[in-house]
């Protein structure tokens, strides 16, 4: 993918599914380094700017927010799959079906009865999924919303012709890289940064604020004993449930650790 | 003991002017406003030094109280102590352009600042002399650490006062500090008592009025220590018996304690003499331009034990197995030493409570009845 004067620049799109735009936007607020990357690759499609290509054209790298709640998602999403090199997902709608997926456990049909005057116009599938559910994706860039520093790494790897490296190591050891002490000890905070992965930079418990998983399950995670832990500090099964039931409650890590803690083996001590 | 000096509770704004005068930024523990606790960070004087509380710790727990006294010591430790002024947790090493069709490699010329670290415990000290054996002895040194280490002034207060998590009496590292400082004090109930430990200390107290410690001072500063060493509940098994962990590979127990252990990594970030990092680039958009980093890494997270396109010690099992092993019996091999120096660090600061004093003795009578 390395572009020379002679070669045309790889192409790149960026798409929207359900989402909130936040992680798109993130490419808006690059700065400079938008122009720098107009320089080396050509946006063909990208609502949010403007450009909008079909779904058939061929491209290099396709970006992808937002997670699969319609029948017509998943024929998009089949048709970009066909015509990309590469497809990334981008934020935690894309990478595990987003806060959105907290009504994959819901009656979907009743939910649309309550909330539109006529519900036989919706068409919506029962659930919220991640791209990963439904087409093959190369790399995960996790986050609600996804860090522009994480992504241009991703992209200038790619330019290279090399596999993007993403950590998958816990909040924590960038947490004590930044020299903080541990709120979950000092405070007793419910910080999950023991189970979620790096990215953010340690951002809240930077500020005293207990992380709440918005980048997913980091690697080699035990949820058991974490709950455990939770509730050592005076959480109930329940509030245990609902700390890993977040921006990423679909993630299978998380999904498993909030069937555990609300389910009735727990709620029957 | 003839070198002992004692100055009045009020000498210690002047001792902290004078180190400052010399040219050094000071850091000493103060309270961290954001997570809790004590941190060593800049101080500008005895205003920001943490009089009148203690700590109290235990298993994933660590709380400030005020303890009605006036002073600023009384308290075993806190989440890091000298580690991250030596070895920084995440740095640049060198930089690469590409310029004219060719590869400009250029070093980080960053000038270590003269440091004095204030306040510092005979665990610490021990632990910053097993980094020094890491990083600058042998074939290799590091030559970043080794900027910062020279630019270093230590200032060491014996303990007054041991948490529940202490344990240096059993490593044979505290809590009386032996060597490896400039100043070492030792806090009274009205003042202190100041000795040197190097010309450096020597040319700083030098401007400080004090007066000869009298006797009864003295065996007041003798009587702290020993209490302290009294009130250490835990004790790590002797040394001689620690390389029978490695008989132990197999043990059950690792299976018990890793249902228990998270795998943040915690333990190795806040020991004070874990030394693992890792090194990575960092190139900007544009592609001509190249930083190389390194960062503090940790035996519980994947990329450690990743060789040859496999994680080696995938499961959390071996990583915990690892981190005890090297730390309490290969590390002999190493540096002629075990790498812990029983601060306790790695007990109060696991959010799982893991005791790694109790799991090391289990772990060995376990052996011992097999």
């Amino acid at each position: 993918m390395n572009a020379s004067a002679n070669t045309p620049m790889p192409k790149v799109a960026i798409h929207k599914f359900a989402s909130c735009s936040g992680c798109q936007l993130a490419f808006v607020n690059m700065g400079t380094d938008l122009i720098e990357l107009t320089k080396l690759v050509d946006i063909v499609h990208m609502a949010e700017f403007g450009h909008v290509a079909p779904e058939d054209e061929p491209v290099d790298v396709a970006f992808i927010e937002g997670s699969i709640t319609t029948p017509h998602d998943v024929e998009r999403l089949l048709k970009i799959r066909a015509n990309s090199r590469y497809l990334l997902t981008m934020g935690a709608c894309a990478t595990s079906g987003g806060i959105q997926a907290l009504r994959n456990n819901a009656d979907t049909a009743e939910w649309m009865r309550s909330v539109y005057a006529k519900p036989e116009f919706i068409q919506s599938l029962s659930s919220s999924a991640a791209i990963a559910n439904h087409v093959k994706v190369d790399f995960e860039l996790w986050g609600c919303p996804v860090s522009v520093r994480q992504m241009l790494a991703a992209i200038r790897s790619l330019l290279f012709g090399v596999a993007p490296q993403i950590s998958r190591e816990k909040v924590c050891q960038e947490c004590k890289r930044r020299g903080n002490n541990c709120i979950l000890v000092t405070q007793g905070a419910p910080c999950m940064g023991p189970v979620t992965r790096t990215g953010c930079g340690a951002l809240c418990p930077s500020f005293g604020a207990p992380c709440y998983t918005c980048y997913g399950p980091a690697e080699n995670v035990n949820a058991q004993s974490f709950g455990m832990c939770l509730m050592g500090l005076g959480l109930s099964p329940e509030q245990v449930a609902r700390k890993f039931a977040s921006i990423n409650n679909a993630a299978p890590v998380f999904s498993e650790a909030t069937q555990l803690f609300s389910g009735s083996a727990w709620m029957e001590e | 003991m003839k070198d002992m000096r004692y100055f009045p509770r009020a000498g210690l704004a002047e001792l902290i002017a004078a180190i400052k005068e010399s040219g050094y930024r000071v850091i000493g523990p103060r309270v961290e406003p954001g997570q809790g606790g004590l941190a060593y960070r800049e101080i500008a004087g005895v205003e920001d030094l943490p009089r009148g509380l203690s700590d109290e710790q235990s298993p994933a727990r660590y709380r400030l109280h005020p303890n009605g006294s006036q002073r600023y010591f009384a308290w075993a430790n806190t989440s890091s102590a000298i580690k991250p002024f030596v070895f920084t947790p995440r740095e640049k090493l060198w930089t690469v352009v590409r310029k004219e069709g060719r590869l400009h490699f250029e070093a980080n010329h960053e000038v270590a600042k003269k440091t004095a670290v204030f306040g510092v415990r005979a665990c610490d000290l021990a632990a910053l002399a097993l980094q020094d054996a890491h990083f600058l002895r042998g074939a290799h040194t590091d030559v970043f650490y080794r900027a910062r280490r020279e630019k270093l002034l230590l200032v060491a207060v014996n303990c007054s006062h041991a948490a529940e998590t202490c344990f240096c009496a059993s490593t044979g590292d505290g809590p009386e500090v032996s060597d490896g400082y400039d100043l070492l004090l030792d806090e009274l109930d009205d003042g202190f008592l100041i000795r040197h430990g190097s010309t450096k200390g020597a040319m700083i107290m030098t401007d400080l009025v004090t007066q000869e410690a009298s006797p009864e001072q003295i065996s007041q500063a003798c009587a702290q220590g020993e209490l302290c060493r009294e009130r250490q509940t835990r004790a790590l098994p002797e040394a001689s018996r620690l390389p029978g962990l490695m008989q132990r590979l197999e043990s059950p127990l690792w299976d018990e304690v890793a249902e228990r252990c998270l795998a943040c990594g915690n333990c190795t970030a806040v020991c004070p003499s874990c030394f693992c990092h890792r090194e990575f680039d960092s190139p900007l958009l544009n592609g001509k331009h190249s930083e190389h980093w390194r960062d503090a890494d940790s035996c519980f997270s994947e990329d450690h034990s990743y060789l040859v396109g496999e994680v080696v010690r995938a499961h959390t099992r071996a990583r915990y197995r690892q981190w005890m092993t090297h730390k309490l019996a290969t590390w002999v091999e190493q540096y002629g030493r075990t790498g812990c120096t029983g601060c306790g660090r790695c007990i109060t600061w696991c959010p799982a409570g893991i005791d790694f004093v109790d799991e090391a003795n289990k772990l060995l009578s376990a052996e011992e009845e097999a």
